[in-house]
């Protein structure tokens, strides 16, 4: 629901959950960082969204949805007329004053509406007409991922906007450009706009579909049956309505002498950060957080302290958070930060426990990784090791209360004892259900409290 | 200790002696309120210097000036075992005869007095503290009677020290009352007169805060970082020293140092000292230490605000003319209710550790007058006596609340069993919100020759813990050079490691006039 009494400038904050206490000798300090967005965009709800605001209110936004014409659209023919649908509720989804634009994707990007290299501010009007263009939509030629997201970020670019934001869909392999291609164009387009991708059918390659999402700072996510696709659509560009701020970055100093193991978004879903970073002044660096509405995400931070004799305690890292200025080349506060310490002890007690926090994500982090690694030894056919990581993944999502992650697995293994890891293979599963399990295995629980 | 029996029932008004009813709850003679009477005489004395307990005087040991007594005041219930002796209550008289137990001790010859326990104080825990107050008052009129007099020449003298000698042994709660007759001097009832009322004197010691570091600029690990806001080093992280890692204090002729040790990354340590005079115009010194409860949610937090409650309450309190001991009582009062505030604060700390302890800490604190020493604690940090004639022996004032002290104590194991148990240091008595029941001991003293009094937390006496140890390593001008000789004592626990915060605070008695302690 909408909450009238928020102000619409998101107020954010930094919350660190961690052991602080290292043994004689600890070098590795782990921590999870909560940052949470209040007061902006209200995310979520199924049709506040889009009437929170009237126009000019809400942020300046441009939002391009790319949709998959490649030839295989056509098998079976529902598949482009769900697209299409799918396509014109996204259009019915966005903000009076919102640009948009949409580009028919095969082995080239074709701009469908409004054309002219340009962007149509929604209205009534251009709502229509935009609908009207996607009758023109027909299937035929290849896939090159990599184009359209060019094509949408010089779109997205002539506009002056806050958030700019795309929606890729997607049926099949892109088999029209090499992946060096693919990954020069996410690439450039990392930072300038976000994007989530879809996957509709089960002949699409999920590693394809995530990275794009994973690059991009958006969602993926499987429509194995196309008449699901036009709410999902919807739901899509309401979260991106309910966006407030874009381009926000973790800034995270460390002292000298220290290294930064990882920092990895751990809820909703887990994210590797640790190679985006961008250094940003002395002993400072900037990972990409893309943009928020109202909405609260984890993040696990690991670094690497010198050690110091017991009874010393340090700063091991600071966080806040900053979103850089075009304008000047310099970075807005957010005012939220978070310490991070580490502080030496005897006390094996207090040395030894693990914070819950810190324990949970590592699981949930765990989680992913042997799902992962579980389908792809699968796939190669080596029954006795996809097992065993796949049963571990079971214990895991049972012990961590991941209930949708164990139903999407039961679908994959008969489950014997969750409690133990013991399951066995599936002989026969369905396609959809495996691609479900690998394009949301990264989706993580938050810790009960 | 918490639950031991109740004591028996006064036979004797604390007052005037007149013989009372079972059920009484003032003297029909006088009138005394003896619902106000500490609940059971003593709790527990110092352990080891009832007779009962050898552990810390010897008898061999000789006259240690001090042992005797210790009560139990706040606590209705601790009468425990030792109470026994104290029965003697009833007859002052038989009072002289705990002494004698302490013997041993023999210096002292202790007067003590020993409160009486009210039939009705059993039940009532409460009442003491606010009666307290109340029972001064009347005491010292009451006292004013012949007694008074004569403690207070002893008093006087108290430089003189061995004057008073004769009887000073140690004396259990304030009551006072009918001495031995045996000591001259130290009527009990005396105390009262001690303090007759008079115009308080207004002087109460300043608290001097050592003042923080004025350069916060370059950090003192790298020497190359400028130290950000939150107390870190921008370049090398390091936490940068805090005023209270290491505190030094000095108050007219007390002196205190704190200092966060070697192994623990803050000092949750504190302690306020002080002087001021007694309505009479005579000195009196307090010094509060206090050791924060490490595994409870901000120990540094309580044990500062349990040293400032403490201190202000005696240093409010003794200038009006309240005994020492009620004072005494009264100041762990207030102190256990500062820290429980701290329970109640809604701190945005809160917010990241959902199952925190209450603050918690232990207390223990020391008055010293021209003639008198009390002592009061609630814990394990303890005060020792230290004769400034080293051929007298030294003695432990205290007895902590502590497991293996309460197994001792229960007679269920030995004290070598007991200690050598991993539960020993467990302590079973703490000021904080989740403390079962506040049950503050008090006991008091006359020592018969000078001495000094170490108030200090176990980050000391687990490096010094025997009476004998303690006094080994305490200096020999130390009455003198206080501040010089609890540094002195801080550099003895970082050498035997430092592994916890080390506070010490010593007073010399008797007390002297403010400014003429310090060397």
């Amino acid at each position: 629901m909408a909450n009238f009494s928020k102000s619409n400038v998101p107020q954010f904050s930094v919350d660190v959950y961690q052991n602080e206490y290292l043994p004689e000798g600890g070098r590795e300090v782990n921590a999870v960082v909560t940052v949470t967005a209040t007061g902006g965009g209200t995310i979520g709800g199924a049709v506040a969204a889009p009437h929170l605001y009237s126009p000019g209110e809400g942020p300046s936004a441009a939002v391009v949805l790319m949709v998959d014409c490649s030839g295989s659209m056509d098998y079976p023919p529902t598949k482009m007329r769900n697209a299409r649908d799918a396509t014109a509720a996204a259009i019915d989804a966005l903000r009076d004053g919102v640009e948009f634009a949409v580009v028919g994707g095969t082995h080239v990007a074709e701009e469908v509406y409004p054309g002219g290299g340009r962007l149509a501010v929604a209205g009534v009007g251009t709502r229509e007409r935009a609908k009207q263009a996607l009758r023109k939509l027909s299937a035929g030629g290849g896939t090159a991922i990599g184009t359209w997201l060019r094509l949408a970020d010089r779109l997205l670019a002539s506009a002056d906007v806050a958030i700019r934001h795309g929606i890729l869909l997607t049926d099949g392999r892109n088999e029209h450009e090499s992946p060096q291609d693919l990954k020069a164009a996410l690439d450039a387009c990392a930072g300038r706009f976000t994007c989530d991708a879809r996957g509709v059918g089960t002949d699409w390659e999920v590693k394809e579909v995530t990275a794009v999402a994973s690059a991009l700072l958006g969602t993926a996510d499987i429509v194995a049956d196309p008449a699901g696709l036009a709410a999902d659509f919807t739901r899509m560009m309401e979260t991106a309505m309910g966006k407030e701020v874009a381009d926000v970055s973790l800034r995270l100093w460390t002292p000298v002498g220290t290294t930064v193991r990882f920092v990895k978004q751990v809820a909703p879903t887990v994210e590797e950060l640790t190679g985006r970073r961008t250094e940003a002044g002395p002993r400072a660096g900037d990972y990409p957080l893309g943009s928020w509405g109202d909405e609260s995400r984890d993040y696990h931070v690991c670094v690497e302290v010198p050690s110091a004799g017991i009874g010393r305690e340090m700063l091991a890292a600071r966080v806040s958070l900053v979103i850089p200025q075009p304008s000047d080349g310099g970075v807005r506060g957010l005012g939220a930060q978070g310490l991070v310490r580490a502080v030496w002890t005897d006390d094996v007690a207090a040395s030894t426990a693990i914070n819950p926090q810190v324990a949970h994500y590592t699981g949930q982090a765990e989680l992913a990784e042997v799902i992962r690694r579980g389908l792809d030894l699968r796939k190669e056919g080596n029954i006795g090791g996809a097992t065993a990581k796949l049963g571990r993944a079971v214990q895991l999502a049972n012990a961590s209360g991941n209930a949708d992650t164990a139903k999407l697995l039961a679908k994959v293994v008969d489950v014997v004892d969750a409690a133990t890891g013991t399951v066995r293979l599936k002989t026969k599963v369905e396609e959809a259900d495996e691609m479900t399990l690998e394009t949301r295995s990264t989706k993580t629980v938050r810790v009960k409290k | 200790m918490s639950q031991m029996p109740q004591q028996a029932a006064l036979t004797k008004c604390p007052s005037c002696e007149e013989p009372l009813e079972s059920g009484d709850r003032f003297c029909g003679a006088c009138g005394y309120d003896l619902s106000v009477v500490p609940a059971r005489p003593r709790d527990e004395p110092t352990i080891a210097l009832n007779g009962s307990v050898p552990s810390q005087a010897p008898p061999g040991a000789g006259g240690s000036p001090v042992p005797d007594a210790s009560a139990g005041r706040g606590t209705p219930a601790q009468g425990a075992p030792v109470p026994p002796p104290a029965a003697p209550v009833s007859p002052p008289p038989a009072q002289g005869a705990p002494v004698p137990p302490p013997g041993t001790q023999v210096p002292p010859p202790a007067e003590q007095v020993t409160p009486a326990p009210p039939p009705a104080a059993p039940g009532v825990p409460v009442p003491p503290p606010a009666a307290q107050g109340a029972p001064a008052p009347s005491s010292r009129t009451e006292v004013a009677r012949g007694s008074g007099v004569s403690a207070e020449g002893a008093v006087p003298p108290p430089p003189a020290a061995a004057a008073p000698a004769p009887s000073s042994g140690v004396r259990f709660d304030r009551r006072a009352q009918p001495e031995e007759g045996a000591a001259a001097v130290g009527r009990p009832a005396a105390q009262p007169d001690e303090y007759p009322l008079q115009a308080p004197d207004p002087r109460v010691a300043a608290e001097q805060r050592p003042a923080a570091d004025g350069d916060a600029a370059v950090c003192v690990a790298c020497r190359a970082g400028r130290v950000d806001d939150d107390g870190y080093c921008e370049n090398c992280g390091h936490a940068q020293p805090r005023e209270r890692d290491h505190m030094e204090q000095e108050c007219g002729p007390v002196a205190a140092v704190s200092d966060r040790g070697l192994r623990h990354h803050r000092n949750e340590d504190a302690f306020t000292v002080g002087a001021t005079a007694l309505p009479d115009g005579s000195p009196v010194s307090v010094a509060i230490v206090c050791d924060g409860v490490s595994s409870a949610t901000r120990p540094d937090e309580a044990s500062l605000a349990a040293s400032r409650a403490a201190g202000e309450s005696l240093l409010a309190a003794l200038p009006r003319g309240t005994h020492p001991q009620a004072a005494m009582h009264d100041a762990i009062v207030a102190a256990a209710d500062a820290v429980n505030a701290l329970a109640d604060e809604p701190e945005a700390a809160r917010e990241h550790a959902p199952h925190q302890n209450a603050p918690a800490c232990t207390i223990v604190g020391a008055v010293v007058t021209a003639g008198l020493l009390v002592v009061g604690w609630v814990g394990d940090s303890r005060v020792y006596w230290v004769p400034v004639d080293r051929s007298a022996p030294a003695a432990r004032l205290t007895e902590d609340d502590s497991w293996a002290a309460q197994m001792v104590a229960a007679g269920l194991m030995g004290e070598a069993e007991a200690y050598a148990d991993h539960r020993a240091h467990a302590i079973t008595g703490w000021l904080g919100a989740d403390a079962y029941e506040l049950e503050p001991h008090t006991a008091s003293f006359k020592p018969d020759r000078p001495g000094v009094v170490v108030v200090c937390t176990d980050g000391l006496w687990n490096y010094a813990e025997s009476a004998d140890e303690m006094a080994g390593v305490v200096p020999a001008d130390a009455a003198v050079r206080p501040l010089h000789a609890a540094r002195v004592l801080v550099g003895h626990a970082l050498d035997g490691g430092g592994h916890d915060n080390v506070t010490v605070a010593l007073v010399p008695f008797p007390a002297v006039p403010q400014g003429a302690g310090s060397a």
